[in-house]
């Protein structure tokens, strides 16, 4: 059975800079999957290689199976791969609700038409709202998202990905610089994540990480430092080392 | 053969002195697009202003020719001062856009404040006595005046690339072009050498336009015409580097030279050729970053 | 009143839409002798549109778009000057493919940089195209210009008359048709895609949207709306000069751009309306103020006033429903 994502032997160099060191790593369809490391491990460097933001040294990366190491970023969303970012990228002088109607139109395929007015698009405006009441901001629609607290533009985000109605999705960070209280929101939106999506999320807050993730894969420096259910990694006597001296928010 | 081989001499003569030339004004703006990450298209106002002051000091105040040569830095120097910490410390942050708006905004204003100043026409260049006429090298004539620019050109170069990269400042500048957060975070006072680097960019370009006024007359339209010149000159040398647009200057110069002199027809069709396809093979140009 | 786009916009005409074709038509017949700067209005208007499709929706600076405009003014002037064809429905179809088939090989090659080497792309093309103008002068006129450019009578009815009437209305209808497809694209989906691009365009490729085609097919049309402009602006004069082409009239382009407003369709009308008309009264008399004073306004404009106009106007508005 393929897996949803998966990676074989990806390297990247930059120079003599090594990165991301033969990577193998599997992602099973349905999965709640956590990707951990300290600091500088190479985690978001991983996940630029996996939605074609970098181009490998070496290595192959596969969706469902299918090679797709060649293509760009754009063309593997097409095929099913979505993601959020560790830092707000979002269309910051636009309201919340095209925000999340942009992604849900390409997807839709009707982004592209330059002859019927966006708004008469009723399709495209109903899903998104039915995205935002999902993450709980249905409420915020029209406000510009320049002017949202920090954590309701981290929901948009999400949100974003979402619009997408991904295969696999990969969520980077999604509480980083959030305040406790509102972290709650998105780990409910996360719950609440349809369960054959493959879902892999990079985190730093332990708490998170053992709530949500049915696997974990520690990264260190660029390698695989083992994987395993959270209790075998809670266990292991490697990640303890590697953590010591870690400060969690 | 005679005649080729001295034709081809004549052309690499002509073509070094006005890519030296080209040079020397251009160094400053891609200095100053490297560290400021600033867009300013009004660098050749700042030659301009350059060789009106040489112009003005000679025929006006009979001010002799190294003084004038070394007003046409200082003066010009200072002023860009003025404007770099009133307008354009203001636009650091700014978008594209707005930069080039900016300084096509300025570019206008020159342009007319040099035809309200001095008319029109060419300002001629009253060049003194000991500059003039031919003189004698490997058994061949060459005018005076281009082999002092040549000369006195490598000599600013030098000066210049000594200072880069063995002062502290150079030191600096050249932190701050590759990582300017960096370069902060460790303290170098990037307000105070923004505008050191800006004053000793335009005050150059000053000094290039007073000594080129020879091979590139002084008009009011100086800014607009040459402006495509100086931007090939750092686009295709490559952003925030000082060799680059050196052998950038000196390609664009001879090029330039030998295309006027064997296919006047073609104008500078080769140049831009050339330069959109080196920069569609390099986008960050011969020397450039590459990201 | 800056009305924006996308998926809840209003895309219908709102009523002070309807502002600037009142005024063009009360123009026409009240103020007969001034036709000929109300046709230079007009397709300067035009031009200001296409330019505002790429800087201000898709937001790429270029200052080279003169190149589209002058190629299209020298199509139709050869056309009828040098081939004979004086139809002018023809010489705008001319026009505009021809700019628009220019546009699609530029912008295929400059929207894969970005920055500088974009900014110097652009203004390569633009002066290889004044160099060949120039240079080529047994078919462009060189630094003379083309004269001898004739345009038959529209349809075989209506003639071009010496008062300029029929070129301001040929020139009207044509700026109708074309404001009217840039209207429908900018509240189109695709026109919504284009301010994501320029918001965000990382975002963009990772909702899955081709960003270099978009912008493709937006540069090209807007190359081929430059090239009409231009056409009807030879047509209007019946003359093409090296003027059309080059770093000035893009520059001077732009100026008239933020003086409207970027980014906002009618900062294409109000900006060319307002420069055209202080030119063409102003420049005559002081030119070298005139010309000081654009320097000035561009600078004060940018460090001040950076909506142009509209921006003012709306900023004037918003303080005054304040208060109400």
């Amino acid at each position: 059975m393929n897996a949803a994502l998966e990676t074989r032997a990806l390297c990247k160099r930059f120079g003599a800079l090594t990165v991301a060191e033969k990577i193998n790593f599997r992602l099973e369809p349905g999965a709640r999957h956590a990707l951990i490391g300290p600091n500088g491990a190479g985690k978001t460097t991983f996940v630029n290689l996996l939605t074609g933001r970098l181009a490998p040294s070496s290595g192959q990366v596969l969706l469902a199976g299918v090679d797709i190491t060649r293509l760009d970023a754009a063309r593997r969303v097409k095929r099913g791969l979505g993601r959020t970012f560790q830092i707000n990228t979002l269309f910051r002088n636009m309201s919340v609700l095209d925000n999340v109607a942009l992604g849900v139109a390409e997807r839709i395929g009707v982004a592209g038409g330059f002859w019927r007015p966006a708004a008469r698009h009723a399709e495209v405006r109903d899903e998104a709202m039915a995205l935002l009441a999902s993450v709980g901001i249905a409420d915020e629609a029209a406000r510009e998202v320049n002017g949202l607290p920090y954590g309701k533009q981290r929901l948009v985000e999400i949100a974003i990905a979402l619009g997408l109605k991904p295969k696999v999705l990969l969520l980077d960070e999604p509480a980083a610089g959030v305040p406790s209280l509102e972290s709650e929101r998105i780990l409910e939106a996360l719950a609440q994540l349809p369960t054959e999506m493959a879902i892999l999320i990079i985190e730093h807050d332990m708490d998170l990480v053992f709530r949500f993730a049915a696997r974990i894969t520690v990264l260190v420096q660029g390698e695989v430092l083992c994987e395993g259910t959270p209790a075998e990694i809670g266990a292991d006597p490697r990640v303890r080392e590697v953590y010591l001296g870690e400060r969690h928010v | 053969m005679q005649a080729l081989l001295s034709s081809l001499v004549s052309v690499a003569f002509h073509g070094v002195a006005y890519g030296m030339i080209l040079y020397v004004i251009s160094v400053g703006l891609s200095v100053t697009m490297g560290l400021m990450g600033f867009t300013n298209l009004a660098h050749g106002a700042f030659a301009m202003a350059g060789g009106y002051v040489l112009t003005t000091c000679l025929s006006r105040f009979n001010i002799p020719f190294p003084l004038a040569l070394a007003l046409s830095f200082i003066l010009v120097a200072a002023v860009s001062v003025v404007f770099e910490r009133l307008l354009y410390s203001r636009l650091y942050g700014a978008s594209e856009l707005e930069q080039v708006l900016f300084t096509i905004g300025l570019i206008f204003m020159s342009v007319a404040a040099a035809r309200m100043a001095f008319g029109t026409l060419q300002s001629p260049v009253l060049l003194p006595d000991y500059l003039k006429g031919q003189i004698s090298l490997f058994g061949r004539d060459f005018p005076v005046y281009r082999v002092f620019l040549i000369v006195f050109s490598g000599g600013i170069i030098a000066t210049l690339w000594f200072g880069v990269e063995r002062t502290l400042w150079g030191a600096m500048v050249r932190a701050a072009v590759d990582n300017r957060q960096m370069a902060q975070s460790i303290g170098i006072n990037t307000k105070r050498l923004f505008t050191i680097t800006f004053a000793v960019g335009s005050g150059l370009a000053g000094l290039g336009g007073a000594l080129g006024a020879d091979i590139v007359a002084i008009q009011p339209t100086y800014p607009f015409e040459q402006l495509v010149y100086f931007l090939i000159v750092v686009s295709v040398g490559g952003l925030g580097s000082l060799r680059g647009p050196f052998i950038a200057a000196l390609l664009i110069g001879i090029t330039d030279t030998a295309c006027k002199y064997w296919v006047p027809e073609a104008g500078a069709f080769f140049i831009y050729a050339a330069t959109i396809g080196i920069l569609l093979w390099r986008p960050a140009g011969l020397f450039g970053k590459r990201t | 009143m800056k009305h924006p786009v996308g998926y809840s916009a209003k895309p219908g005409l709102r009523a002070t839409e309807y502002l600037p074709w009142v005024v063009a038509l009360a123009a026409f017949f009240v103020l007969p002798d001034y036709l000929a700067l109300g046709a230079r209005i007009l397709t300067y208007i035009l031009f200001a549109l296409s330019l505002d499709l790429i800087v201000g929706y898709a937001g790429i600076v270029t200052l080279g778009h003169a190149a589209f405009f002058g190629s299209g003014a020298y199509i139709a002037g050869v056309l009828s000057a040098k081939l004979g064809v004086n139809d002018p429905m023809l010489q705008l179809a001319a026009a505009g493919a021809g700019a628009g088939l220019l546009g699609l090989a530029t912008g295929a090659v400059i929207l894969r940089t970005r920055a500088l080497a974009q900014l110097m792309l652009t203004l390569a093309i633009a002066a290889l195209c004044l160099e060949v103008a120039n240079k080529a002068n047994s078919i462009t006129g060189g630094a003379d210009g083309l004269s001898g450019v004739t345009i038959a009578p529209i349809l075989g009815l209506f003639k071009f008359d010496l008062y300029g009437k029929t070129a301001y209305l040929w020139c009207l209808a044509s700026l109708l048709i074309g404001w009217w497809l840039v209207r429908r694209l900018v509240y189109s989906p695709f026109g919504a895609s284009l301010t994501g691009i320029r918001d965000n365009s990382v975002r963009m490729q990772a909702i899955g949207a081709p960003v270099y085609l978009r912008l493709l097919l937006v540069y090209t049309f807007s190359a081929l709306l430059a090239g009409v402009a231009g056409a009807l602006l030879t047509q209007a004069n019946q003359f093409v000069g090296l003027n059309v082409l080059g770093f000035e009239p893009s520059g001077e382009l732009l100026v008239m751009l933020i003086l409207g407003g970027v980014g906002r369709m009618y900062g294409a009308f109000v900006g060319p309306i307002v420069y055209l008309i202080a030119q063409d009264y102003l420049a005559k008399q002081f030119p070298e103020y005139w010309y000081f004073g654009i320097g000035l306004m561009l600078v004060l404009v940018v460090l001040f006033a950076r909506g142009g106009l509209l921006g003012i106007v709306d900023a004037a508005l918003a303080r005054l429903r304040r208060k109400a």
